[in-house]
């Protein structure tokens, strides 16, 4: 190991409870950093689930839509006009809304019904875990997850309960189709979807379209534009986009978790920059002898910058391990905390920018030290 | 007559500054020769310290000259006098200033480490370094683990390591009782003698004068006298102070 780094490392170490309380301090801000921006991806998962699993390849919706629980609702004519369009394969309507559930016990609460065709394939429920896909084809057949089971007044399959006043039957159960809204999914079969939603006959919430394998993408588009009015016409990676941009920054949720992962920034930077400088000041006598033996400023630079890169990286270590009990607690909440490897990499590169940009303050204090105090002390 | 390793040419140096400002050395001359043990002894407040300083690249004169090994420090920055200090002088301070995180052997390898040498021959240098001070069963032992005596040859261990002509000492033998003392003062005198090294100890201890080869007195910021120790009698510095 080079001197300097020796030296960095046992000036650091030398002081326990100082080193414990800045790695304290650093573990609180990554893993406020990290929590805050695992919530920013886990909910910007979320607010797409039913994007990501709907199989389709352009989605048709009414001009406006902000994401998938938007309740504006189109024509249901307008199945034909999209399938006059050269390059599609077909069409499907989704019909969509928020509805009431009533409990055996009477009580109500609020359920948001997705209903599609099951046998086409465009939006299913998944990870069925009990009961069928093909029994919810019945009349009154519904599906929820099984997370929801106390919320719903539910015991498994066959389980009873009313949407609207009519009745259903649990027919499938299905396991982590959580939503952020708190608010269960109910999977039911077009069919009968707008009868729980209370949408009328001639309307559908979206149409799912899937093109022929030779279809020009842009060209269908741009045909089905001319052709239906007052709708837009997304890939799914486009709904995906406007979805989480609706509800991460046109609700000031997303700002709210980024303004928190800034304040474990600034928390980090305080708290490093603190001990740092102090660390330094009580090894100043230190400083000036080594630049009295006539080491170079950058010298002595290295071994405070070394200092702070220690700090990163066991902090980073400790905050890391909390940060992936954190991910294995939530991963089948409501909003899980995601950590993907990238987000890994910038949080490390952001604690240790984070470390160096407090051993700037500590730099200051020792960049006009005068050698020749180490004769006075 | 032995080559100059330090020469100060009518060096005057002021301190502080406005009202408070006082003049630390006033016109000073004065060659550090190789192979020679100089001591400087003056009472509190003369300027050795100051003169030492100044000799060792710490402080700029604010007239006069300063050489090190023929080289000018005149307009020198602060970093151009750290490589100066870091190429030619190695200083033994009172407080022996260790690192008391590093072991002996990694104290004097740091002398080395300012220089850009690393490595197992660095290490090697910094064990030999201490082995010649009689310290070879301590290289592993950190500064608390030593005695005053010890923790000083460590000091002087790594102000030679870098084999730099000039050593200068403040006080070496102060913070240790006389046998430490005297046993520092030997080392001193045999690194003058033996490597041909340019030694100034400041001192007002004057059972310490008999190690040294030349005693300069100085006052008030002024040098007042020298003696030739074992070679003549203490002579006024009339003419070479510019009093």
């Amino acid at each position: 190991m080079p001197l300097d780094l020796t030296l960095a490392s046992r000036n650091l170490f030398h002081d326990r409870l100082r080193f414990i309380a800045t790695t304290v301090g650093i573990v609180f801000s990554v893993v406020l950093v990290m929590v805050q921006m695992g919530l920013y991806l886990g909910f910007g998962q979320m607010v797409t689930k039913m994007i990501d699993h709907a199989s389709t390849d352009l989605w048709v919706v009414r001009k406006g839509t902000n994401c998938f629980e938007d309740p504006s609702l189109l024509d249901a004519t307008d199945q034909k006009a999209i399938l006059k369009v050269a390059g599609i394969a077909s069409a499907t309507p989704l019909v969509i809304g928020f509805a009431d559930w009533r409990l055996p016990s009477g009580e109500l609460t609020p359920v948001f019904v997705v209903g599609s065709d099951l046998a086409n394939g465009s939006l299913q429920p998944w990870n069925i875990v009990a009961g069928s896909l093909r029994s919810l084809s019945a009349h009154d057949a519904v599906a929820v997850d099984r997370t929801y089971d106390k919320r719903l007044g539910i015991s498994g399959i066959g389980a009873k309960a009313e949407i609207r006043g009519r009745a259903v039957h649990v027919a499938a159960l299905t396991d982590g189709i959580r939503s952020f809204t708190t608010t269960p999914y109910v999977f039911v079969d077009l069919k009968f979807a707008r009868g729980y939603t209370g949408a009328p006959r001639d309307k559908a919430s979206y149409f799912l379209v899937n093109l022929k394998p030779d279809a020009d993408v842009a060209a269908v588009r741009r045909d089905l534009l001319a052709n239906i009015s007052g709708v837009e016409v997304l890939t799914s990676a486009q709904f995906r986009d406007r979805s989480r941009e609706f509800w991460l920054f046109g609700t000031g949720a997303g700002a709210a978790l980024f303004a928190g992962a800034l304040l474990g920034v600034i928390v980090g930077t305080v708290i490093v920059a603190q001990t740092l400088y102090s660390s330094t000041k009580d090894h100043l006598d230190e400083f000036a002898t080594l630049r009295a033996m006539g080491s170079s400023n950058r010298y002595v630079y290295r071994v405070i910058i070394y200092q702070a890169l220690i700090n990163a990286a066991v902090g980073f270590c400790f905050a890391a391990l909390i940060g992936f009990a954190v991910v294995a607690i939530t991963t089948k909440s409501a909003l899980p905390v995601v950590i993907t490897p990238a987000l890994m990499a910038a949080v490390f590169g952001l604690t240790v920018a984070m470390c160096i940009g407090s051993a700037l303050v500590a730099i200051l204090g020792v960049v006009r030290i005068d050698p020749v105090m180490v004769f006075t002390r | 007559m032995t080559e100059a390793i330090i020469e100060a040419k009518n060096v005057s140096k002021n301190l502080g500054s406005g009202a408070g400002q006082v003049t630390a050395l006033k016109d000073v001359n004065l060659s550090l020769r190789g192979g020679e043990l100089t001591m400087l002894m003056g009472p509190s407040g003369s300027g050795k310290t100051t003169l030492l300083s100044v000799l060792g690249c710490m402080l700029a004169p604010t007239s006069g000259m300063v050489q090190v090994c023929g080289i000018s420090s005149e307009g020198a920055n602060v970093e151009q006098l750290a490589t100066l200090r870091r190429e030619h002088v190695g200083f033994v301070f009172q407080q022996y200033h260790l690192f008391p995180t590093l072991t002996a052997a990694e104290n004097v390898q740091l002398a080395l480490d300012l220089r850009g040498e690393r490595g197992t021959k660095a290490k090697s240098r910094s064990f030999d370094a201490l082995a010649k001070l009689g310290l070879a069963q301590k290289i592993l032992s950190y500064p608390r683990e030593l005695s005053g005596g010890e923790q000083q040859r460590v000091a002087i261990a790594r102000a030679i390591v870098s084999d730099p002509s000039a050593i200068l000492a403040d006080e070496p033998t102060a913070a240790l009782d006389g046998v430490n003392g005297q046993a520092i003062m030997r080392i001193l005198a045999s690194i003058a003698k033996a490597s041909g090294r340019g030694v100034l100890v400041v001192t007002h201890d004057s059972r310490l004068t008999s190690f040294a080869n030349r005693i300069i007195y100085i006052e008030d910021g002024r040098l007042v006298g020298e003696e030739i120790v074992n070679a003549g009698t203490p002579k006024l510095l009339t003419a070479a102070s510019g009093r």
